[in-house]
């Protein structure tokens, strides 16, 4: 194992003398290039290994580089190289880019539930992704925080009592509703948009009918 | 038989159904070659550049289905630039002209623009079923004009193709008239479509067996078109969100009940888990399941709904299922014949299918016969026991995510491993290797794959023996696609006569020179020898010594193609 160690670190010293860059002959780009993945390091003690040799599709001829050339991967642009848990191979592994395209786009979809917030008075809106909170206290935390005010706490009876401001949001019939009156799962599906109510309307609200 | 007149043998024929055998027959003699050609009606062309359409139309003037692969398989990895080729139109134009009863066409990886779909719904007037797989180019448009003109359409099957959705009503313009669909398969649309036109069509189509959704179809949605559609036989469920209203969900319970003859079952692009349990009632029959675009249901649920499907012989899952789950399949699915396992993109989390799950699979299940297998590892140990337990396997590919892993307990090459697999599987047809691999693999294959018809190797051996050993001893080798491995030269070029014996080869980043690829050119005319170089200039020769990068070669009757972009070189 000493010596595949040591022979790997040899590797990594002449992967910067032949080390591929993204770009045109003559410029210099200051991209570190991830290397390889640590699983790799760990399990390549056979003299037999063959280093990935990946597609030159980004290179000009001139540095096309005939002899084996070490292990490149695709590059971030991270100051400090970010260790990847996979080197990436174009078409490796062999999934079909429908696939691959269509679980991405799944991923993305799930990944976030974004809503507009507006504040009346504020020349903007903003947008936050309602997954990422696990109940009512959060977001009504991140909305204060957000638009530096505060709503306070909610009560079934009163709802927002004694604060300026009522969280309301708009739910699918169209409908705008106070934050805070159904379940956290229902009104996260159900939630359109979210709209922080200030001054007197907020107050009209909240008040016992 | 040659004492029977035409008729009779005719009728014999027509219990000869497969291509093959249909190739066979005419090949026996002159009179079966014209008989034969006049009958046929089902013709499949493996690559669409080997025969002009005018040669088909000319051999089978009964032609009535024609299927079409175009582009070359490693062209879904990405491996093909763009614009390669591989267009239906004049195929559909020759046809046309031809005055061809077409009635199915089936396209695979060809690139089928707006107007061939718009020829095609024109210019057949008894056209029946379009499949199109892995195809390009085209939009809700072109679906529109299938949809309007196809009088007497049976069957629109869309497969992972990539459509442009023009957010047309294309579903609306199936007439009132139509009644005749049997399958509808829209699972790769993305865009949404009108679910009260959707529940007409399916109203108005008694035969419909087949439905597969796309995502925009919600559960209320879904629960109102299968209250139509009962006797449906396989269904892809689009989205199965939780809907608050749980009236919604309570009816979907009771029409899936109503649903008895349901075997297929797929979709879920969007799902809840907490709703899957609408679809237990169907689950006991299902002999085809496929959630491996159901990235949404995690491991647990996976396991909990497999429990119930005892009778699957299909079954297409992410590997977030994981080797315990593969353990409860091979407990549960006693029937299955073809199992994938596909990987989520989760990257970074625990290695979710190992070895482990295939040596349980190959235990619990005898009858497997296809496997498409992606894994974090694989050991020489249990390929040797997967081919014990497994010797019918027709199919088998193994991914292993990192593409030159070795075995991981003894840091060996997995030769042994795939050289159990060829030994005992002696009807196997299609072999992926991946892993640590030598030469010495090749030398298994070579020796036992006797049967061996499609071999996909990528970041193996070690010298040009390793391609030598699988062109000598696969005698039935169709097709073989090689990437980035140490083949050169000697290896291309010591049996060039093989080529003509096989549809194609391709080989990506090994060590092969434009040279080597000239003379290969030369020497077998009846080849098409293409070079793609991305890189260079369109009118710079390149320099014989120069490596090349990728390499595509089939046999053809139809000479150098016309269509051919400006990075192909045609040598």
């Amino acid at each position: 194992m000493a010596t595949s160690a040591s022979a790997y670190e040899n590797d990594i010293k002449n992967l910067k003398a032949t080390e591929l860059t993204l770009g045109l002959p003559g410029t210099h780009l200051q991209q570190n290039v991830p290397i390889i993945d640590q699983e790799k390091s760990s399990a390549s003690s056979s003299s037999n290994k063959r280093p990935l040799q990946l597609p030159h599709e980004e290179t000009s001829p001139a540095q096309d580089c005939g002899s084996k050339c070490s292990n490149i991967a695709k590059n971030t642009d991270d100051d400090a190289a970010p260790p990847p848990s996979k080197a990436k191979i174009v078409g490796w592994p062999p999934i079909r880019s429908y696939r691959k395209n269509s679980l991405q786009e799944q991923s993305e979809a799930a990944g976030g539930i974004y809503v507009k917030v507006s504040m009346d008075g504020a020349p903007y809106l903003r947008k936050i992704d309602l997954k990422i909170y696990g109940g009512y206290p959060q977001l009504l935390k991140a909305l204060e925080n957000m638009f530096k005010l505060t709503i306070g706490e909610y009560s079934e009876k009163e709802g927002y009592k004694g604060s300026d401001y009522a969280p309301t949001y708009e739910d699918k019939d169209g409908d705008w509703m106070l934050v805070g009156d159904v379940p956290w799962d229902m009104f996260v599906t159900s939630c359109k948009r979210l709209r922080i109510m200030k001054g007197s309307e907020a107050r009209g609200l909240g008040c016992a009918v | 038989m040659n004492y029977f007149p035409d008729e009779v043998i005719e009728h014999i024929f027509e219990y000869v159904g497969s291509h093959r055998d249909r190739n066979a027959l005419s090949l026996v003699c002159r009179s079966w070659y014209r008989i034969e050609r006049c009958t046929r009606e089902k013709v499949f062309i493996g690559n669409c550049y080997s025969i002009t359409p005018e040669r088909l139309i000319q051999r089978f003037p009964s032609l009535k289905s024609l299927t079409l692969k175009g582009k070359p398989h490693f062209a879904d990895f990405s491996l093909v630039p763009h614009g390669w080729g591989g267009f239906v139109y004049p195929w559909i134009e020759a046809l046309a002209k031809g005055k061809v009863g077409l009635e199915e066409l089936r396209l695979k990886r060809m690139v089928v623009s707006d107007e061939s779909l718009e020829l095609l719904s024109r210019a057949f007037p008894n056209f029946k079923s379009l499949v199109l797989v892995s195809c390009e180019e085209f939009t809700t448009d072109g679906l529109a004009a299938i949809a309007a003109n196809c009088k007497w359409l049976r069957e629109l099957d869309l497969q992972e193709n990539e459509v442009d959705d023009h957010k047309g009503q294309w579903l609306s313009c199936f007439p009132d008239s139509c009644t005749s669909l049997v399958s509808l398969n829209f699972a790769c649309l993305k865009g949404e479509i009108n679910t009260g036109v959707l529940e007409r069509l399916v109203a108005r189509s008694p035969n419909l067996k087949s439905l597969r959704l796309n995502r925009s179809v919600p559960l209320d949605a879904l629960q109102r078109i299968l209250a139509r559609a009962p006797q449906l036989v396989d269904l892809g469920v689009g989205s199965l969100v939780h809907d608050p209203a749980m009236e919604t969900f309570a009816k979907l319970m009771t029409t899936m009940n109503k649903c008895k003859s349901i075997t297929s079952l797929s979709g879920f692009l969007e799902v809840t888990p907490r709703c899957l349990t609408a679809m237990y009632p169907i689950l006991p029959k299902l002999t085809s399941l496929n959630l491996s675009y159901a990235a949404g249901i995690p491991g647990s649920d996976l396991i909990k709904l497999i429990r119930h499907c005892k009778k699957l012989q299909r079954l297409w899952i992410m590997d977030s299922i994981g080797d315990k789950g593969l353990g409860v399949v091979a407990n549960t699915c006693k029937e299955l014949q073809e199992l994938r396992v596909f990987p989520s993109d989760n990257i970074g989390q625990h290695a979710a299918v190992t070895e482990k799950g295939l040596v349980a699979i190959s235990m619990g299940c005898p009858k497997l016969h296809s496997l498409l297998y992606f894994c974090h590892q694989m050991t020489n140990a249990a390929l040797i026991t997967v081919a014990k337990n497994c010797p019918n396997f027709i199919r088998f590919r193994l991914a292993i995510l990192d593409a030159t892993k070795p075995d991981p307990d003894t840091n060996q090459p997995l030769d042994e491993g795939f050289g159990a697999i060829v030994q005992s599987c002696r009807r196997l047809r299609r072999l992926s290797l991946s892993g640590q691999l030598t030469d010495k693999v090749f030398l298994y294959i070579g020796m036992y794959a006797e049967q061996l018809e499609m071999l996909s190797i990528a970041f193996a051996g070690e010298s040009d023996k390793g391609m030598l050993y699988v062109l000598n001893g696969c005698k039935k080798l169709r097709k073989l696609e090689i990437r980035d491995c140490p083949f050169g030269n000697t290896a291309l070029l010591t049996d060039v006569g093989k080529y003509e014996t096989m549809r194609s080869l391709w080989m990506s980043s090994c060590e092969v020179t434009v040279g080597a690829c000239k003379v290969l050119a030369m020497k077998m005319p009846r080849l098409n020898v293409e070079i793609f170089n991305e890189n260079e200039p369109a009118d710079c020769e390149p320099d014989d010594v120069q490596k090349v990068e990728k390499m595509y070669l089939y046999r053809t009757l139809a000479g150098k193609r016309k269509d051919a972009p400006e990075y192909v070189w045609t040598l």
